[in-house]
């Protein structure tokens, strides 16, 4: 008889088998063993954060940047209650995570129990899969199936509930190869023949737009998206998720579009005749109002990989299942063999209607203001960096400008939270992104009300010497809250107004870091700069903004995309 | 629309919370829900109505095929289908009544399943919108309690849903 391994280390061997390398937890009673397990073992790396919220941004971060699932433990209870946002981020971000979480013993659940919540009641709604442990000998294939209905089909989080008794007894320990599940067979390949009618479609095109989405990201596809776009010479338009996915620096980027999207790729997608949708879910904060969207006659292509995505908010044409980075393979293939070439000079007239709408240059601000403009630091940040950092961001205006100045050319480098718009997402996720990415340079771009959300995490960053460049763009209001009051609620600025603020400087000092205060446009360049040569030390410069900066164009709420408010 | 779904789960604890939380979740109706294991015990079998705009309801379909632990859904108004319901209805039954409501479960073939002096306890099998019909023949103030089931449906045929 072979030796017998307890939960706890069933658990961590399970960690070693997949290769993780670095998980991102805080211990409690419920994971007790599980945490002895880890302390006795060293090839999976262990990050102590400080708020459970932060365990889960930060493995969000690190599978994002890195193309690996995240891993999180958490206790029981509060543990857990802690993590729902992180988890409730990833998910509508179709972030792959593994979040392995204590629970009560079996004998105590139910019956309220220290500690104990409905962990698998409370996930539901905010995980592709969430499963309860109540049997040591499920343990081992339960968390392989995590890891394989995590980094499947489209990607998100699953939850393993282990009971502290589970973690405690004994079994045989097997760790399969793969799993098959009758119930989950996500599809990969696209139908050949619907590859085939949008090839006719795509070249029958006079006006056509690429829209590309997160699912490029996630399917490693931005090569096939870069190809598909060239051989055809058609504008590529990536929304918030999929920013990197097509060359921001490329001339057939029309950059960001929605809410916030330039105006020429909210123009171009509003009268387009041929759209390609690709891994992209037309959310309301990308097409506006639906209806006002529909106005316009135009035939829609849609790949991706969710058929719940396709035709939920706007009726497709031609629907095609399957995985990004395959259906694009094929298209491309199909497009060569086919004997019709796009329509050239149609083609060429769309593109002097989009240079038409590009010389409107939607992005413009005061480049000679005595204060400074947020935008300025971004578009700064890009010059020094040479667009090679990886960035991630908090949620409200500098997150936009974030989006709209730094121009990315590669996928996996612009980490935001975009569906769920979790603010305290930026600093935790930057460790993560740090941690996958040990050489590389991280930027957190965030603002004075979203870094307070998780501003304890200045202390990970200290005991794990994580290098962060924290842009604090600071304009004393939650900036986006702000500018909907403005627009929208008659200038009362209810609560929106950031009082008694911490001195910046003097807060990433106590936490053992640098500090720099910048006021003055002048001084950008300098701090920036010296912020980045301190390669070993996470600087957070706190950039003194201009209060009333307002993020252009905008696409009010339940309105069209071509009803942009403009500068 | 009145649509009726059926569809083949794990038979596992939690399922059927996950198909109930997905309704409440996106906002869709239930107008009935039956499950119970079938001839292989790994499996539950379902059947849902619903209502909704052929959009929503195709809207449903996906977002129940995507829950992990559901093995196959389908909506049974592609085709021709079976649908019954069970009805236990207990109905006050005195002096003429009970010669009346007798007659009325004959029609509706239906049987008189317990007996008191004053009551009976009829159970009556059809569609959804028999069983109302008959509610509705009934004096309405002679119905003391009903029970139903929810509507099973099954394709007809060769149209078979298995794994």
């Amino acid at each position: 008889m072979s030796v017998e391994l307890t939960g706890a280390e069933i658990t961590i061997r399970c960690l070693q088998e997949e290769g993780v390398q670095c998980i991102f937890g805080y211990p409690g009673g419920a994971v007790l063993f599980i945490y002895d397990e880890l302390f006795k073992q060293d090839k999976v790396r262990h990050i102590l954060v400080r708020h459970e919220q932060a365990a889960l941004h930060a493995a969000d971060g690190y599978a994002r940047s890195s193309n690996n699932v995240g891993v999180a433990l958490v206790t029981s209870g509060p543990g857990l209650t802690n993590a729902v946002t992180g988890i409730a981020t990833a998910y509508m971000d179709s972030i792959p995570l593994v979040i392995i979480s204590g629970q009560v013993p079996t004998s105590a659940i139910g019956l309220d129990a220290f500690q104990e919540v409905d962990t698998v009641g409370i996930t539901r709604p905010c995980v592709k899969h969430n499963f309860l442990v109540k049997d040591i000998k499920d343990l081992a294939e339960t968390i392989k199936k995590a890891f394989y209905i995590a980094s499947t089909g489209r990607p998100g989080p699953v939850l393993v509930d282990i009971p502290k008794d589970i973690s405690q007894q004994k079994t045989q320990f097997i760790y399969p190869d793969k799993v098959v599940m009758r119930s989950y067979n996500p599809v990969v390949k696209g139908h050949s023949r619907q590859i085939k009618k949008a090839a006719e479609l795509i070249l029958s095109a006079k006006r056509p737009m690429i829209y590309a989405g997160g699912g490029v990201i996630l399917s490693n596809a931005s090569a096939q998206l870069t190809e598909l776009a060239q051989i055809l010479d058609f504008p590529c338009t990536t929304t918030l998720m999929g920013l990197g996915g097509y060359p921001a620096t490329d001339k057939q980027s029309l950059g960001m579009l929605g809410m916030h999207g330039t105006y020429e790729a909210n123009m171009a997608m509003q009268y387009c005749d041929v759209l390609v949708a690709v891994g992209a879910r037309f959310d309301d904060r990308v097409i506006g109002n639906p209806k006002h969207f529909s106005n316009e006659n135009r035939k829609i292509i849609h790949i991706d990989i969710d058929p719940s995505s396709i035709s939920k908010r706007v009726k497709v044409d031609v629907p095609i299942v399957g995985d990004v980075l395959d259906v694009l393979k094929e298209l491309i293939k199909t497009l060569k063999t086919e004997k019709t070439k796009p329509d050239q000079p149609a083609i060429k007239d769309w593109w002097k209607q989009i240079d038409l709408w590009r010389e409107r240059d939607c992005l413009k601000f005061d480049r000679d203001s005595k204060i400074i403009k947020p935008q300025m630091v971004i578009e700064r940040l890009y010059h020094i960096t040479k667009g090679d950092a990886f960035i991630t961001s908090d949620v409200g205006q500098h997150q936009m400008w974030a989006a709209q100045f730094y121009k990315f050319d590669k996928p996996r480098r612009w980490i935001n939270s975009g569906g769920l718009g979790t603010m305290g997402f930026g600093m935790p996720a930057a460790m993560g992104v740090q941690l996958a990415n040990p050489k590389g340079k991280v930027a957190c771009i965030t603002g004075e009300a979203s870094i307070q959300m998780c501003i304890q995490e200045l202390s990970t960053c200290k005991q794990y010497k994580l290098p962060l460049k924290i842009v604090n763009l600071n304009n004393r209001y939650m900036g986006m809250v702000r500018q909907w009051q403005e627009f929208f609620h008659g200038n009362r600025y209810a609560e929106s107004y950031m009082d008694a603020l911490p001195d910046f400087v003097k807060l990433a000092e106590s936490y053992g870091h640098v500090g720099m205060k910048i006021e003055r446009p002048e001084d950008i360049d300098d701090a920036l700069k010296e912020a980045f040569k301190l390669k070993d030390r996470l600087v957070f410069m706190d950039f003194i903004t201009d209060q009333t900066e307002n993020v252009f164009p905008m696409v009010p709420g339940g309105k069209g995309l071509s009803e942009m408010i403009l500068v | 629309m009145r649509h009726i779904i059926s569809l083949l789960m794990e038979n596992e604890a939690g399922a059927l919370s996950r198909v109930a939380g997905l309704f409440s979740a996106r906002g869709y109706n239930i107008e009935s829900l039956s499950v119970a294991p079938t001839e292989d015990p790994t499996l539950s079998r379902m059947t849902l109505v619903t209502i909704g705009s052929d959009e929503v309801v195709e809207q449903v379909t996906k977002q129940l095929n995507k829950l992990i632990e559901v093995v196959k859904v389908i909506d049974l108004n592609d085709g021709n289908h079976i649908e019954r319901e069970l009805m236990l209805v207990k109905v006050r039954a005195i002096d003429s009544d009970r010669e009346e409501i007798k007659r009325l479960t004959e029609i509706f073939r239906g049987s008189i399943i317990d007996v008191t002096d004053k009551s009976y306890t009829i159970e009556l099998t059809g569609t959804s919108s028999k069983l109302d019909a008959f509610l509705d023949a009934v004096k309405r103030s002679a119905v003391l309690e009903t029970v139903r089931t929810g509507a099973s449906g099954i394709g007809r045929g060769e149209w078979i849903l298995k794994v």
